[in-house]
């Protein structure tokens, strides 16, 4: 297998001279198809002066249902989640089996990425403060579309011949839709999601992940990676392989288990940097709320605002893309709405508390300094607040940055597989294909500018959510009716505490 | 009191010195010994999604292998004195787990064998032996 991707580096290594140009070139191939792909997903509509793309809609109308439909799922079942995840209602009898704890680290270890980082940048950018506000309104509503999707996810889940389980909406689209008496819509949803995250899972977790890991590193390095993001990114895609392909799982393990620990480090360092300017804190607060509603600067005002905050906010925590309830259908439970309730932890862990612990971060810098990164945006805007205070603190940044780039691009690969072999069936030659695409993706994301990259891979992320969340508006009754009857139980003691 | 003991075996020669302790001392008294294999799993660990998805298999073999290799043996080695026994395969902390188990069975003993670690392997992961010494409320004995 090795020798498979030494060859096609060389091939590489070959076709194109190995200098500076190469980024560019391959720059310049990749920028017009971006935007030619964006604009297709991105039909805008224009409203009250702002262009409004209608999948930003779709998904802020699924969130807002979702909320009312559950009931306020997101406020009244947090206290319920978070005994879940401890164990309290954990079955003694039947120890070993995936815990909710280790369902949702693994979920949040794939969706805490660079988006919490560079995104959140991104959005300030181009949001305002304001944009702040909105991402954590999405976050807020995103819990409940998180609660749909997860519990469907454990409902229909395959258990497959070899006794490991697969899950996903791919599996949740096809059945759901099946028992309700519409096979052929069910088989065709499930499919159209199928291909959608296959695909998507070349942008948001990959190419947009490798690419923020590089700026970070040549952020680090003093600019010394200038034009390198070829290297780099075979560098990546070599460490991707060697995991993937490979089989060298040791690497994965390793980092599931350091990026939690990352995850409460960058927090402490953003914590320290929104203490050194904590004179900064009441007007950045302020500018949250004003932008938000005022949309100072921005283009489209407070609409503008709105539309970045959500668009930033999905594109962290993935709450309508269904992606998570893939990793999230590993539980072990009789009950799939339990993993729902601790599903809804995920976006506030990544949303509320990480995002906008970077938006902080990057809005008390601002007050203090307007112009303090220049022109700089994404991951390289928060190391440039990072550095305000500390000249060493980019450098833990960067660490984090790439754990954080590393192990979203694992779990995706995984997410992308799971729909890729939901196609074409558990064949190792298909599989092997498919993961050398994505390892080619890693490398490309690093030689491209983040403009195109993110238009890429904003327009295949909400390819996903079209189908899923239609899904989620068929099935969301029967979710209701679990999480009811669920409660019922709980409310009269048939459903047992174990542990007090 | 009941006249049962837990024995803990880890297939390792500590416990396989503890088998045989428990075996002399069971002839002697008529004790029933209730042989325990706890598979170290805690249900806070971090694991990768493919981990998750295939950890109901993972667990399943896991039992299987313990039962058949470790545990099986073990039994047919008291059975074969004609020594009452009763086996379980458990995942957990060892400790805890061990513990959890005497209590469920009302043992009025634990046997367990000697790991012999090192001072810092046995700071750095704990002893499974120390900690039962520490907290156990039935008698532990550490066969060397």
């Amino acid at each position: 297998m090795f020798r498979i991707f030494i060859s096609l580096i060389t091939l590489f290594a070959l076709t194109i001279p190995a200098q500076a140009g190469i980024d560019d070139a391959i720059n310049s191939i990749t920028a017009p198809v971006a935007g030619l792909i964006g604009q297709l997903v991105f039909f805008k509509i224009t409203l009250f002066g702002a262009k409004l793309p209608l999948v930003v809609l779709w998904l802020v109308i699924g969130a807002v249902f979702f909320t009312f439909y559950m009931g306020f799922v997101n406020i009244r079942g947090f206290k319920h989640a978070i005994e879940l995840v401890r164990g309290d209602y954990a079955d003694p009898n039947s120890p070993g089996e995936v815990s909710h704890f280790q369902a949702l680290a693994t979920a949040v270890s794939g969706t805490v990425g660079i988006g919490n980082i560079g995104g959140v940048a991104v959005a300030v950018t181009v949001g305002g403060a304001g944009a702040t506000f909105w991402l954590i309104v999405a976050g807020f509503l995103g819990m409940s579309t998180k609660f749909v999707e997860c519990t469907l996810g454990v409902k229909y889940r395959t258990e497959n011949p070899d006794g490991s389980v697969s899950g996903g909406p791919m599996y949740y689209l096809n059945k759901g839709f099946t028992e309700r008496g519409m096979e052929g819509f069910g088989k065709f949803m499930g499919t159209f999601y199928a291909i959608g995250i296959f695909i998507g899972a070349l942008g948001i977790g990959n190419m947009f992940q490798s690419n923020q890991a590089y700026v970070q590193l040549n952020t680090v390095a003093g600019g010394a990676l200038d034009g390198l993001g070829w290297l780099v990114g075979l560098i990546l895609a070599a460490v991707v392989f060697a995991v993937i392909i490979g089989g060298i799982k040791s690497i994965a393990r390793v980092t599931e288990k350091i990026v939690p620990f990352m995850a409460i480090f960058y927090c402490l360092f953003a914590i320290i940097v929104i203490l050194m300017n904590i004179t900064s804190l009441p007007e950045a607060i302020g500018n949250i709320f004003t932008g938000a509603f005022t949309g100072e600067g921005v283009a489209g005002g407070a609409l503008g605002a709105l539309i970045i905050g959500f668009q930033r906010a999905v594109f962290s925590n993935e709450a309508g893309i269904g992606s998570a309830s893939i990793a999230h259908a590993a539980v072990r439970t009789p009950e799939p709405v339990t993993e729902g309730y601790v599903s809804l932890l995920e976006p506030f862990i990544d949303t509320i508390v990480i995002c906008t612990i970077t938006a902080l971060v990057i809005g008390t810098s601002q007050v203090a300094d307007p112009n303090f990164a220049g022109d700089a945006t994404g991951v390289a805007m928060t190391s440039a607040a990072f550095e305000r205070q500390l000249n060493w603190f980019p450098l833990p940044l960067a660490f984090a940055a790439l754990l954080f780039a590393f192990s979203t691009m694992i779990s995706w690969s995984y997410y992308g597989l799971k729909g890729w072999t939901y196609l074409f069936g558990e064949n190792q030659t298909g599989q092997t294909i498919y993961k050398l695409i994505f390892c080619a993706f890693v490398a490309l994301g690093c030689m491209v500018q983040l403009g195109p990259i993110l238009d890429i891979s904003d327009a295949l992320v909400f390819l996903i959510c079209v189908p899923n969340i239609l899904g989620l508006y068929f099935l969301a009754p029967i979710v209701k009716r679990e999480m009811t009857s669920y409660m019922a139980r709980l409310d009269s003691g048939e459903i047992k505490k174990y542990k007090n | 009191m009941p006249n049962t003991v837990l024995l803990a075996i880890d297939g390792s020669p500590g416990g396989e010195r503890a088998l045989q302790y428990a075996k002399e001392r069971a002839k002697i008294s008529g004790a029933k010994v209730v042989i325990a294999y706890v598979i170290e799993w805690s249900p806070y660990s971090f694991n990768t999604p493919e981990e998750n998805a295939e950890r109901h298999k993972r667990r399943e073999q896991e039992i299987d292998k313990a039962t058949s290799t470790i545990v099986n043996p073990a039994s047919a080695a008291l059975k074969s004195d004609d020594i009452d026994c009763e086996t379980i395969v458990r995942h957990g902390p060892p400790a805890e787990t061990l513990l959890k188990l005497a209590n469920d069975n009302g043992v009025s003993q634990i046997i367990i064998g000697r790991r012999g670690q090192s001072g810092i392997k046995s700071l750095l992961f704990g002893s499974v032996a120390g900690n039962l010494i520490q907290t156990s409320p039935v008698p532990v004995v550490v066969v060397p």
